[in-house]
């Protein structure tokens, strides 16, 4: 890898998109290529300020192709901010400005020549609370399709919803109601909707902000289930507040604290053997 | 006079009441506030309330309707000579006796023989009733509070609850506050609803609903022309419709833009600028708006109108020059035009409210599928809030339908079935308003008429409200 130092703030240095900087990575292991896969994202030297405080320092992480990457730590540590400058979401907060370097496939995410619209294509999202539009459960699902005029017809269009809401285990439970209101379906349900949705724009990338933590436990296990059939096909970055969940559904596991990324490796690594104290700490459950 | 004095006596009475209540608790209880049921201050303010507040009220009431009952008192049995004459001289003979009796103006009528007997003893007996009313009822009130005093003091113990019935005053208080409201409305429609029975008894309800032409001239004798006047109310409110469409043409697209603007687009600093100014441009009386309408936009539109009629006159579009050439200042449009930026902070910062209820969960959950900010209003925003939007277009369209000012002075007075927005068009309200301005004849339809109208404004306007406030609550419930 070409790797060079830049001076500070890089976000709109335009650069070729493969250097790196090795400065002040917090985050010295190896990528574990354990599942034999790239690297789909790399950050370097992120930092996030909301106005003047500063919600993440010097973050670096490199986020495994075709795989599950957990993002634990203690509310306020930073993971979602972290999460949510990979779609370049925190664009909509007013006075959030997120500098160093995040990219994806090599190229950075917050370069000039980057579309955020289109970033947002590649990189879908789920929310912490289910949020279904107020529309019908087809329109909410063909809601991307449509918007970036993927599907050139009725019956491709109502084929990508159907084959999203497979892939999303709901299509059993919806097929016969694929008019009514989205909304009327149970939180787990909703849940596993917008999980469709945000499939049917066919994305590289799905963040998931601690898609669970609005369930009960069966929706809960469905969810999971979901995550590890997405996994062959998809990236995918998930927060959770739930160590359990990290070590069921990941492959490799990154721990923030503070706003500074304490450790990251391979998921088994991280709950058996700990380097760091603070890992050790927060997952055998003394603080956080 | 008496009534303020009485009612300082009270309050220094209860004041005293509510020391006596605090020291008798406060010695029954050792001086100790655990050994209380509730703080000291709830003894003083409950016997302090049974103290003062029936009494208050009892005197409020002897100085609000001491006068009528004073009236209907005078009224039974009438002397034999005022009993003979008509209703309406009886009316003036007994106003007489009271403004004798009170040292007011009186009529200029005469009262001879038996009838200046009657006179002076009924003023006599007038001038009785009212020290009668007067000091009976501050008698009452101070048996009332005396007797207040005596039970509320008995049940004072440490262990009495004073402080849930204090509570119970206070609920009360509330309630009758409410109450006041309601039925000051309730008068307000009963009063309307019985002037337009008087009205409709002139004039069938049918000819007033569905009849096309208005025309309240009703002559002062009976041989002169127009001695019947027309009263249908379907131009009118053809002409209010008008004047109403225009308006929310104008404040409808006006009005949501800028709320979506503010709401979804606009950074801290411009919100700060921009919705201050709406808010003004809400403060601003409509009786400005309408000489602004009369005086400034009426002109400017008429000649505009002209000049563009001009370059017509001699073409192939003559006619319609000419017919620019002939239009007036006051026009729909004009009054239209300027309710419409009347309605404008009206509709956007109903809208604004709105579009920042919609959950920003939906915004980010659209914004993350890659769709733009005007594609997540449009696909998202809008759609969740329509409801919501809708019901604030039906409340400006309420305000459009009986708003007066504007349309007294630029919409204009004839009355006529016109979907031509240039033309002279006068509204519902502005009828009303020359109904009821200059000499009033209260038992002439052309007055009554006014009553009538109002009532009918009113029902649009309720049913309207009624249907916008059904559908604001629905949409609540969505999110809620």
């Amino acid at each position: 890898m070409n790797q060079r130092q830049f001076p500070l703030p890089p976000r709109h240095r335009d650069d070729d998109g493969h250097a790196a900087p090795t400065m002040h990575i917090a985050v010295a292991r190896t990528p574990d290529t354990a599942q034999g896969a790239g690297i789909k994202i790399r950050a370097r030297d992120v930092n996030v300020f909301y106005g003047d405080k500063q919600a993440l320092f010097d973050v670096g992480l490199d986020v495994p192709e075709k795989a599950v990457t957990a993002l634990i730590g203690p509310s306020g540590c930073g993971k979602s901010t972290f999460l949510r400058s990979i779609n370049r979401m925190n664009d909509t907060i007013p006075g959030c400005t997120v500098r160093g370097r995040i990219e994806l496939d090599g190229e950075d995410v917050n370069d000039k020549s980057i579309d955020p619209v289109v970033l947002r294509a590649r990189v879908g999202m789920v929310f912490q609370k289910p949020n279904p539009f107020p529309k019908t459960i087809f329109e909410n699902v063909a809601y991307g399709p449509r918007i970036h005029g993927i599907a050139t017809g009725k019956a491709e269009l109502e084929a990508i919803v159907e084959s999203s809401l497979k892939r999303a285990g709901l299509w059993n439970e919806v097929a016969d109601r694929l008019h009514q209101p989205g909304t009327g379906l149970s939180g787990g349900q909703q849940q596993r909707l917008v999980i469709a949705r945000a499939i049917a724009v066919s994305p590289e990338v799905i963040l998931m902000d601690e898609p669970c933590s609005a369930l009960d436990p069966i929706a809960t296990a469905k969810i999971e289930e979901l995550i590890d059939e997405l996994r062959n096909q998809y990236c995918i970055v998930i927060v959770t507040h739930s160590m359990a969940q990290a070590a069921r559904v990941s492959q490799k596991t990154a721990f923030f604290h503070l706003g500074k990324l304490v450790e990251a490796g391979s998921t088994g690594e991280i709950f058996t053997n700990p380097r760091d104290s603070r890992t050790q700490d927060y997952i055998t459950g003394r603080f956080g | 006079m008496l009534t303020w004095v009485a009612l300082l006596a009270l309050v220094l009475f209860s004041g005293t009441t509510y020391v006596a209540a605090r020291r008798k608790v406060s010695v029954a209880a050792g001086g100790l506030p655990r050994n209380m049921h509730s703080l000291p201050g709830y003894y003083g303010a409950y016997v302090a309330l049974w103290t003062g507040a029936p009494a208050a009220f009892l005197v409020l009431m002897a100085a609000l309707f001491g006068g009528r009952l004073e009236d209907a008192l005078l009224k039974v049995q009438p002397p034999a000579a005022v009993a003979q004459l008509t209703h309406a001289e009886q009316q003036v003979f007994f106003d007489d006796v009271r403004a004798k009796a009170h040292d007011l103006q009186a009529s200029e009528t005469v009262y001879e023989g038996p009838l200046g007997v009657a006179l002076a003893a009924k003023t006599a007996q007038a001038r009785q009733l009212e020290l009668l009313i007067n000091y009976g009822a501050v008698a009452a009130a101070a048996v009332l509070a005396l007797s207040g005093v005596f039970l509320a003091l008995r049940r004072i113990r440490p262990d009495f609850r004073a402080r849930n019935k204090v509570e119970s005053w206070v609920a009360g208080l509330f309630i009758i506050c409410s109450i006041t409201a309601i039925l000051t409305t309730v008068g307000i429609v009963a009063s309307l609803v019985w002037e337009s029975i008087r009205f409709f008894q002139a004039v069938p309800i049918q000819d007033f609903l569905l009849g096309r032409e208005w025309d309240p001239q009703i002559a002062m004798r009976s041989d002169q022309y127009a001695s019947k006047g027309a009263f249908g109310a379907v131009p009118l409110f053809a002409g209010t419709f008008l004047i109403m469409i225009i308006a929310m043409i104008v404040a409808a697209p006006i009005g949501l833009f800028s709320a979506i603007y503010l709401s979804e687009y606009a950074g801290g600093f411009s919100r700060a600028v921009v919705k201050p100014l709406l808010e003004i441009l809400a403060g601003v009386p409509t009786v400005v708006y309408g000489f602004f309408a009369a005086l400034t936009v009426g002109p400017i539109f008429r000649t505009g109108f002209h000049a563009l009629g001009e370059t017509m006159v001699g073409g192939p579009l003559n006619g319609v020059g000419l017919y620019l050439m002939a239009v007036q200042n006051q026009m729909a449009l004009v009054a239209g035009a300027v309710m419409g930026i009347m309605l404008i902070p009206f509709v956007s910062s109903l809208s604004d409210d709105i579009i920042n209820s919609v959950p920003q969960s939906l915004r980010d959950g659209s914004l993350a599928m890659g769709a733009t900010r005007s594609e997540t209003v449009k696909k998202v925003v809008l759609p969740a809030a329509l409801p919501g939007i809708m019901a604030a277009m039906l409340l400006a369209v309420s305000r459009a339908v009986g708003e007066t000012m504007i349309v007294t002075m630029a919409a204009g007075l004839q009355a006529k079935m016109t979907i031509n927005p240039l033309d002279t068009v006068t509204t519902v309200t502005v009828q009303i308003v020359t109904l009821l301005t200059g000499d009033q004849e209260f038992d002439s339809p052309k007055t009554l008429a006014a009553f009538g109208l109002g009532l009918t404004l009113f029902g649009v306007t309720f049913l309207l409200n009624v249907i916008a406030l059904r559908i604001v609550q629905k949409y609540r419930e969505q999110y809620d």
